[in-house]
């Protein structure tokens, strides 16, 4: 039985991502991060791709990771992990070791997504025992907020800019859990950092299960997402809120709904202050509801609540 | 010591599964395949107790070596073209990180058009990533250069890519003697290294360098490679000795005496040194010179090697589109340049795509050769048999 974070006592003090790292003002993916080496703890190997949280934490000569962290490439974090996870074992079966590491590969959406896609596939149809973690701020925000295939729906962005002929985003986002459950994972779950013991729970869960588990975090960016940079914690809350990003997991194949949304708010309310959907009309606002809706349905979250 | 008949494939498999690899990662492409097909059954067997990882591309499994490797796992992997083509960024990642992998290049033609033959454009595009190359012209060479290979980069940090020519020396049957495995792991101990991973330590690895550090930081990967030269070739001496074998850096052929020579790498050196006997017999001062370690480039050794020699035929199996000159070529005229007195360079493209080099080839090259260091001055750049 894997431990249970239930209240901040639960949580330990330790912080092994160090403050004073570059990233952003008010991002979320620094808070999920340190959430998740919180559960982790010391005696964890993190492999990075390509991204905002590994240029904003490894410039040298200064580094915030407080154990072993490696960064290769954009597209090979999980390849990379996956020699690592192999290699201990080696060593270890060929007693050249003492020692037994937890393994966790790190991308955003863009590495994880898109050109990242294709290592996970590989690492994870392989079965290595890592934890593969995807912070999802919805584009390629290290670079200026460029679209990738988690971008949402109308979401305006630098690539996919809203303009006469366009609404933003023209595609919906890919559905990274169900890939990964594709190949027949022991564990996936999506987590946010607005609800820290969720996240924790699912990160102590990822690690204890043996073989590979995704767990995919929606970190908010108020820099490509365009609001308030102390907005993070709420924005990330109200995707929850919404149905927009229902919290579960899938454990040896069957799916639980992890925080429960029995009135849920409606999306105009999570869209309205983000400047990457301004330029919306009331009918993309209603498009993007029943979007809402679908994912409520398939979730079991609550109908919306009466508009006052 | 063990005489037995194997193809330089499986020369290599042996020499890594002697060297008790921790971990292989491996993508299969025509020629290298049967190295890893035999490393995998030695690994199915239990006669090798190593991880063998399937990786779904060469990208990923030179991205899995350099994982592996951090860990202080020895490692090996094994390509060829278009695999070594897709592993391009990462191969520049392996030698700045200073991961001593072990990588077994099986010389193929780049596409386009697809050909699986022999030629030497996919090592050549490499020659910028910082890797030791080593070029092995026979299944005994291919076996020894392997083991040494490993000694090599765990004593010098840095990957190094065992070349062999595709399906001429990868698949030709030749008579190996293969040393004991307890010679062997006496010359590379089997052990671990530093393992860079390790919360005992928590390094931050790979990190941003900014303008201000990152200069200094491939500065010393440069600077490794350059030492690596004086090291490699004590390691060569204590291999020789240890398994009575003559390897250097270079390989010289009549050239005591030689009035104009052959430059090549690899198995054309055999039909070379064939011809220059034939030429010998005939009263000619014919010569050849072959290149073992490419990287580093042994100038010096070349310098002092082609003192006296009237010409030399520089003979690329690569090309450098729109460039002066092809590869070899350049590299040995940019190695000369500074004596006072030094051959005529003559260019020769040959054998592209795995088009035979045939024996009067050979003889025209030489002929061409030695007429250019009679004129005093080189030709253009011969692409030898060439149907125009």
């Amino acid at each position: 039985m894997s431990t249970q974070y239930r209240t901040m006592k639960d949580v330990p003090k330790e912080e092994y991502l160090a403050q004073g790292h570059r990233l952003c003002a008010g991002c979320t993916a620094a808070t999920a991060i340190r959430q998740i080496l919180k559960v982790s703890g010391p005696n964890t190997v993190v492999v990075s791709a390509t991204g905002c949280v590994e240029v904003a934490t490894s410039f040298f000569p200064q580094s915030a990771w407080r154990i072993p962290w490696v960064h290769v490439g954009f597209v090979n974090s999980a390849a990379v992990a996956s020699g690592i996870e192999s290699a201990m074992k080696a060593l270890f079966r060929k007693k050249k070791t003492d020692e037994k590491v937890n393994v966790i590969a790190l991308g955003g959406d863009g590495g994880t997504f898109d050109i990242g896609l294709q290592a996970l596939s590989g690492a994870m149809e392989r079965g290595h025992d890592f934890v593969y973690v995807c912070y999802d701020n919805e584009a390629y925000m290290n670079t200026g907020v460029q679209r990738s295939s988690a971008t949402p729906f109308c979401a305006s962005t630098t690539t996919c800019p809203a303009g006469k002929f366009s609404r933003g985003q023209s595609t919906e986002k890919k559905d990274l859990v169900a890939i990964a459950l594709a190949h027949n994972i022991p564990y996936a779950a999506t987590a946010t950092p607005a609800y820290p013991f969720d996240l924790m729970n699912k990160v102590r869960r990822a690690i204890d299960v043996e073989g590979p588990a995704l767990i995919h975090v929606l970190t908010p960016c108020p820099t490509g997402w365009r609001f308030e940079v102390e907005k993070g914690i709420d924005y990330s809350k109200m995707a929850v809120l919404t149905g927009l990003w229902p919290l579960y997991e899938v454990a040896k194949g069957s799916m639980r709904l992890t925080v429960q949304v029995p009135r849920r708010e409606p999306v105009k309310k999570y869209l309205e202050a983000q400047g990457r959907f301004k330029h919306l009309k009331p009918e993309d606002i209603e498009g993007i509801q029943s979007r809402a809706d679908l994912l409520a349905a398939k979730y079991g979250l609550g109908p919306v609540k009466e508009q006052v | 010591m063990a005489r037995v008949g194997l193809s330089g494939n499986y020369a290599i498999a042996y020499a890594v599964k002697m060297a008790d690899v921790d971990l292989i990662a491996a993508y299969p492409i025509t020629p290298q395949t049967t190295i890893v097909e035999k490393l995998s059954d030695f690994v199915a067997n239990g006669e090798l107790n190593a991880e063998y990882i399937n990786v779904e591309s060469e990208h990923s499994a030179m991205s899995a070596c350099i994982g592996a490797s951090l860990t202080g796992a020895r490692v090996f992997t094994a390509t060829s073209s278009q695999g070594l083509a897709y592993m391009h960024e990462v191969l520049f990642m392996a030698s700045v990180l200073r991961t001593p992998i072990v990588l077994a290049n099986v010389n193929r033609a780049l596409s386009a058009p697809l050909n699986i033959w022999n030629d030497h454009s996919d090592a050549m595009a490499e020659r910028d990533s910082g890797w030791i190359q080593f070029w092995a012209s026979s299944a005994q060479e291919a076996f020894d250069t392997t083991v040494l290979a490993f000694k090599v980069a765990e004593e010098t940090r840095l990957p190094v890519m065992v070349n062999i020519d595709g399906f001429i020396v990868s698949h030709t049957y030749e008579p190996v003697e293969m040393p004991g495995e307890d010679a062997i792991r006496s010359f590379i101990p089997s052990k671990a290294m530093l393992n860079r991973v390790s919360p005992r330590l928590s390094y931050s690895t790979g990190v941003v360098g900014p303008p201000e550090y990152y200069y200094e930081m491939k500065y010393q990967a440069v600077d490794a490679i350059e030492r690596s030269r004086e090291r490699i070739r004590e390691m060569q001496a204590t291999y020789n000795k240890a398994f009575g074998r003559d390897y250097g850096d270079t390989y010289g052929y009549f050239m005591e005496d030689a009035d104009y020579a052959l430059l090549t790498m690899g198995s054309m050196t055999g039909t070379a040194r064939v011809v220059a006997e034939k030429l010998r017999s005939q009263g000619e001062k014919a010569g050849v010179v072959s290149i073992r370690t490419y990287r580093p480039f042994p100038s010096d050794i070349l310098e002092r090697l082609l003192r006296g020699v009237k010409s030399v035929g520089v003979m690329d199996r690569a090309v450098t589109p729109g460039g002066p000159v092809s590869p070899l070529l350049a590299d040995l005229a940019s190695c000369l340049y500074g004596f006072a007195e030094r051959p005529v360079l003559q260019g020769f493209v040959a054998g592209l795509g795995g088009r035979d080099v045939t024996e009067d080839e050979f003889e025209m090259m030489y002929s061409k050769t030695k007429d250019a260091g009679k004129s005093g001055h080189a030709g253009q750049t011969v692409y030898v048999g060439l149907r125009e």
